[in-house]
């Protein structure tokens, strides 16, 4: 499709504003030497632009869309419609606090539930997604032991099986990072656990259930042991939609958490959301938190900064309409609306599992949580048939292809998340689709590697993008 | 896929190569590039920085992961083949062309395995 520099021509444009009616004023100050480039397009080119573009796009209102570990759910519009109140959109963060009584409920209001869901007890709403919820939390973890002249605790552990992101943001805190293997249980290998925990331990990472989309059952003593070293346990709320409401990582023994606030809470997810990343903890980290706490006072609610605050890490408030959107799921929901959303997370994911387990081979035999995860090793030995090949070929019918590759300790892994906003219509087809590819892949293997062949772009060069990838629009030289 | 006969292996699929002045040439096996798929990026270490046997010195990016490359020796670094930088494809196209690094001062190795005994290894992995 054209970019949006290439349609239109020099002269068009919107006449959105009226003419001005101030005598222009000249600032002394440095001006910019060549005009902007800016594109000069009429109000239909530019509305016709965007809906190309949302055209070639695959979003939850358009189908399936099993991304494992990015749980993607429907956003329900009335979310939208809190969100978009004057109240809330209209309003500045400098402006007196005795003028937005009503945001600052929300924030106040927000952090007191997702606190009785998590079992935390203070939270930020700053970060603006998860990997920058997850350095937040880790800043938190070395504010602690730095509070108690404690600094030999420069390592972080983190399980193989481990988003990306975890380790990354443990060496963008200063950590060192110690990796520990999982077991054939896919779970914690809990005697490496305590031969990697000792008193150079600053925390660990971890999410349960964890990424191979099963319940760690030795949680309690995974979280003891750090303890008993000393260290810190941190939560990433990556896969909380199975658990939310049922039990809390609170209990289970963390620490410190943090919410993906677009995953579980149902915000916008993708394509610039935006995200949000809160940040909860237990009361004696609370003094360390960045931002802003909202305090009930005689004459309302006010802001205070925490003591020994870390420091902001996002202007204000954070995301603060995508905080709105997910209170308002949160109180559409309800204490009985949010466990049932969270078991029929994991009854989608079995139901899926045990349809597709006779032909599709599953990396791990229990009963699985809000995801599950199939290895196509043996299709790939057996007839040169990858799991990209099958992710491919799902775009075919409109399913936008499972996480793939991940997690890494799965060969040939598809890594499947329904969410419980699918019914169980769509999963039957969907169950359907996936068998049909089996039968075209064991019949004709070859043509597998051909797709998609139905959609806007066929397979793209991925190795040409990593490798030579055009980032930006060269504008012609005048 | 190719391991040859003369050189070692180790269990985090690097090949060595000994050289007769005692140094050691490090590059990732034929199975390793395959796995890992069409290679994109590559971070090495520099000249003079200390390796450890079992512990990671570079990473290698494909299309599929981020890799870390584990020593099997531990010494100091002689050599880096640069060239990679620009040219990771090199690895997939010709691993035992294309070596990562050579060490020097060599004082410890993880046990390595003979060419069959690797293979015997990553198909057992494998199963």
């Amino acid at each position: 499709m054209k970019l949006i520099f290439e349609r239109g021509k020099e002269g068009q444009g919107s006449a959105l504003l009226p003419e001005c009616d101030v005598p222009e004023f000249h600032l002394d100050v440095p001006k910019r030497e060549k005009e902007l480039h800016l594109p000069h397009v009429s109000e239909n080119e530019l509305s016709r632009h965007y809906t190309e573009l949302a055209k070639q796009v695959h979003g939850v209102n358009d189908g399936f869309y099993p991304l494992g570990s990015c749980t993607m759910k429907y956003n329900p519009k009335v979310n939208e419609e809190a969100a978009s109140l004057a109240g809330f959109k209209k309003i500045h963060p400098l402006q007196p606090v005795h003028t937005v009584q009503g945001c600052l409920e929300v924030l106040k209001r927000a952090e007191e539930l997702l606190c009785e869901i998590t079992g935390m007890d203070s939270m930020t709403m700053q970060p603006a997604a998860g990997a920058h919820g997850e350095f937040t939390g880790l800043l938190l973890i070395k504010a602690y032991h730095d509070s108690r002249k404690d600094t030999k605790r420069t390592k972080i552990i983190v399980p193989d099986s481990a988003h990306g992101t975890n380790p990354a943001s443990a060496a963008m805190c200063g950590f060192e990072v110690v990796s520990v293997p999982s077991g054939e249980d896919g779970c914690v290998d809990l005697e490496k656990l305590r031969e990697a925990a000792g008193e150079d331990t600053a925390g660990l990472m971890l999410t349960n259930p964890n990424t191979v989309g099963l319940f760690d059952k030795n949680i309690l003593e995974i979280t003891s042991v750090i303890h008993e070293a000393g260290g810190l346990v941190y939560y990433d709320g990556a896969n909380l939609n199975a658990v939310m409401g049922v039990v809390r990582p609170g209990d289970m023994g963390f620490d410190v958490v943090h919410l993906n606030l677009h995953k579980t809470f149902s915000t916008p997810h993708g394509g610039g959301g935006p995200g949000s990343g809160p940040v909860g903890c237990k009361a004696f980290l609370k003094e360390f938190l960045p931002g802003y706490q909202e305090i009930r006072t005689e004459k309302g609610l006010s802001f205070v900064k925490p003591e020994h605050s870390t420091g902001d890490v996002k202007a204000f408030y954070g995301n603060f309409l995508v905080v709105v959107k997910a209170l308002a799921y949160i109180l559409t929901l309800g204490k009985e609306g949010i466990p049932e959303a969270a078991k029929n997370a994991v009854l989608n994911a079995n139901y899926m599992m045990e349809k597709l387990k006779d032909i599709y081979p599953m990396a791990y035999q229990e009963t699985c949580m809000h995801e599950f995860v199939m290895s196509l090793e043996k299709m790939k030995h057996d007839i040169d048939v990858s799991a990209m090949d099958i992710a491919k070929s799902l775009l075919d019918y409109g399913i936008h292809p499972p996480t793939m590759y991940f997690p890494l300790i799965v060969h040939e892994a598809l890594m499947i998340e329904p969410t419980e906003t699918e019914s169980r219509q769509t999963l039957d087809e969907v169950i359907g689709v996936f068998r049909e590819i089996y039968e075209k892949a064991q019949a004709n293997p070859q043509e597998m590697h051909e797709a998609p062949v139905g959609t806007y772009v066929r397979r793209l060069d991925e190795v040409r993008a990593a490798r030579k990838p055009v980032l930006r629009y060269r504008f012609e030289q005048k | 896929m190719k391991h040859p006969e003369e050189l070692r292996y180790s269990r985090s699929h690097e090949w060595v190569k000994k050289l007769e002045d005692g140094t050691v040439v490090i590059g990732l096996t034929d199975y390793a590039q395959d796995a890992l798929g069409d290679l994109v990026f590559v971070n090495l270490p520099e000249e003079g920085d200390e390796v450890m046997a079992g512990e990671a010195f570079a990473d290698v990016e494909s299309v599929k992961a981020v890799s870390d490359v584990f020593s099997p020796v531990t010494g100091t670094v002689a050599e880096v083949n640069e060239a990679l930088l620009d040219a990771p494809e090199m690895m997939n196209e010709d691993p035992y062309e294309a070596w990562l690094i050579r060490v020097e001062n060599v004082t410890d190795e993880e046990e390595l395995l003979d060419a069959s005994a690797y293979i015997e290894f990553y198909e057992s992995e494998e199963a």
